[in-house]
């Protein structure tokens, strides 16, 4: 468990290594809204209330500061 | 941990070397007036119910319902050599009731502590050079509730690589914030009990994010951030109880450095399915360690309609400043009872509809896109919570 943040990094390199240039013409399913890599407005709350009910934050567009959560 | 950064690093080299020349689309209509782009509206209700309440010291209810309510406006216009200016400003406004804040006051049964509003308006600008693939960023934001009062501002930097395929951000962050200093009734006027006037507490964060297009149906984003916090980071209505018997007014460190790493991926399964993965691992200086690991299979059932189950498991460790009730002793520089820093695990299920329909939702044609999301969390010391939430589009 503590090595995993490196084997999830090697395991990107390895999965990156594949990658092909893709045009723009070829992207239409790469454009599609929902294979979007951040989160979406309907997850708003559900990003806040995470962030206040769990000890960690950050790195998923969520809160990470402002705000008390003191509830 | 340097070698995840070194790691790191070797990947951005690796990603980049893939870069070559391509042209972006300039055939897209550009307005030269500002322009609604796009309205979002999004409303939340969120209930909750636990028993260990970090203002009875670990002890008592953690009843909670919030009712949330955002609305986003952007609007766009294009400048000269087709530099895209995008304006977002956004209002929220929460109203919450907590039996757990309630009991500031102890023998009270609805005070003034018993429910709140936030409100939290932001604006941002992004300048986004579409032929160079740059889009340069920065914005405001605060958020006030009756004893805390917060201000944000963030500038953003972007760049996409030559073939358009990759994009490299970066971006700042800084909140300035005050907490009110309202200590539990029967601590008041003790010694060393914060009770009066106003906290400074800052936070600032720096993002690193690295997204790279795989291939036709798959994309990936790298995330890292370092998080510094500074200044009154406890709450000054939770309570503590030691082994003797007494009770105390939270105390945690003046300091926190927190770093999440952070990969997200989005794969196209043949026509109709999606399949959207998340995982995070965190770390800080309070020895909280924690794996977020998130799955969500949109299915598209038509053009129009999608659904979309999902799935999120999360688990921590304890931070070290943490103990139960009446478990604390008087050894200890720091103490904190709030269950939300003590050792869990915690799974969060539910399901998405988004509507798309051609002629709009109603029959309104801008009124394009409709979501709906349903969650239920249940955390492995007993709080569990339901979240409903809606977004409407007009564009």
């Amino acid at each position: 468990m503590k090595n995993l943040p490196v084997w999830i990094a090697a395991c990107c390199i390895v999965m990156t290594a594949g990658c092909s240039s893709v045009k723009e013409y070829q992207k239409n399913k790469i454009n599609d809204s929902e294979m979007a890599l951040s989160n979406r407005k309907v997850e708003k709350t559900e990003l806040s209330f995470q962030s206040y009910r769990e000890g960690s934050s950050g790195a998923n567009a969520g809160k990470s500061g402002g705000g008390c959560g003191c509830n | 941990m340097k070698r995840v950064f070194i790691t790191g690093f070797a990947l951005l080299g690796l990603l980049k070397a893939y870069a070559q020349n391509e042209q972006a689309d300039s055939t897209a209509y550009k307005p030269k007036k500002l322009k609604v782009d796009e309205i979002n509206l999004v409303s939340s209700y969120y209930r909750q119910n636990g028993d260990n309440s970090a203002v009875t010291g670990g002890l008592g209810t953690e009843k909670l319902t919030d009712i949330s309510n955002a609305i986003d406006l952007r609007v766009v216009k294009y400048g000269k050599n087709n530099i895209k200016h995008n304006f977002d400003v956004e209002v929220g406004v929460d109203h919450y009731s907590s039996a757990s804040s309630d009991k500031i006051d102890l023998n009270a049964n609805s005070s003034a502590s018993s429910s709140d509003i936030r409100v939290y308006p932001s604006l941002n600008y992004i300048r986004e050079n579409e032929e160079k693939g740059r889009t340069l960023g920065i914005g405001v934001s605060s958020s006030t509730e009756y004893d805390y009062q917060s201000f944000g501002g963030n500038v953003s930097f972007s760049q996409k690589t030559k073939d358009r395929n990759g994009e490299f951000g970066v971006k700042f962050q800084a909140y300035l914030d005050q907490v009110k200093l309202l200590a539990p009734i029967e601590l008041r006027g003790l010694p060393n009990v914060d009770d009066s006037g106003n906290a400074s507490r800052n936070t600032f964060v720096g993002s690193l994010t690295y997204s790279q297009i795989i291939n036709k149906n798959f994309q990936v984003m790298f995330q890292a951030d370092l998080i510094s916090q500074q200044g009154y980071l406890s709450l000054p209505f939770h309570r503590v109880y030691f082994t003797d018997g007494s009770v105390h007014q939270e105390k945690l460190p003046d300091s926190r450095l927190k770093i999440p790493l952070a990969a997200r991926a989005s794969y196209f399964l043949g026509d109709n399915v999606i399949i959207r993965g998340y995982y995070r691992f965190y770390t800080d200086d309070w020895g909280i360690q924690s794996h977020t690991a998130d799955i969500e299979i949109p299915v598209k059932i038509t053009s129009f309609v999608s659904v979309s189950p999902f799935y999120r498991y999360y688990t921590q460790t304890a931070a070290k400043y943490f103990k139960g009730y009446e478990m604390h002793n008087l050894q200890s520089d720091f103490y904190t009872s709030n269950y939300d820093l003590s050792k869990f695990n915690s799974s969060f299920i539910g399901l998405g509809l988004r509507l798309t329909p051609v002629n709009g939702i109603f029959g309104i044609k801008h009124l394009n896109m409709l979501e709906i999301r349903y969650g239920h969390y249940a955390r492995s010391n007993n709080l569990n919570s339901d979240i409903v939430s809606i977004n409407i589009r007009y564009k």
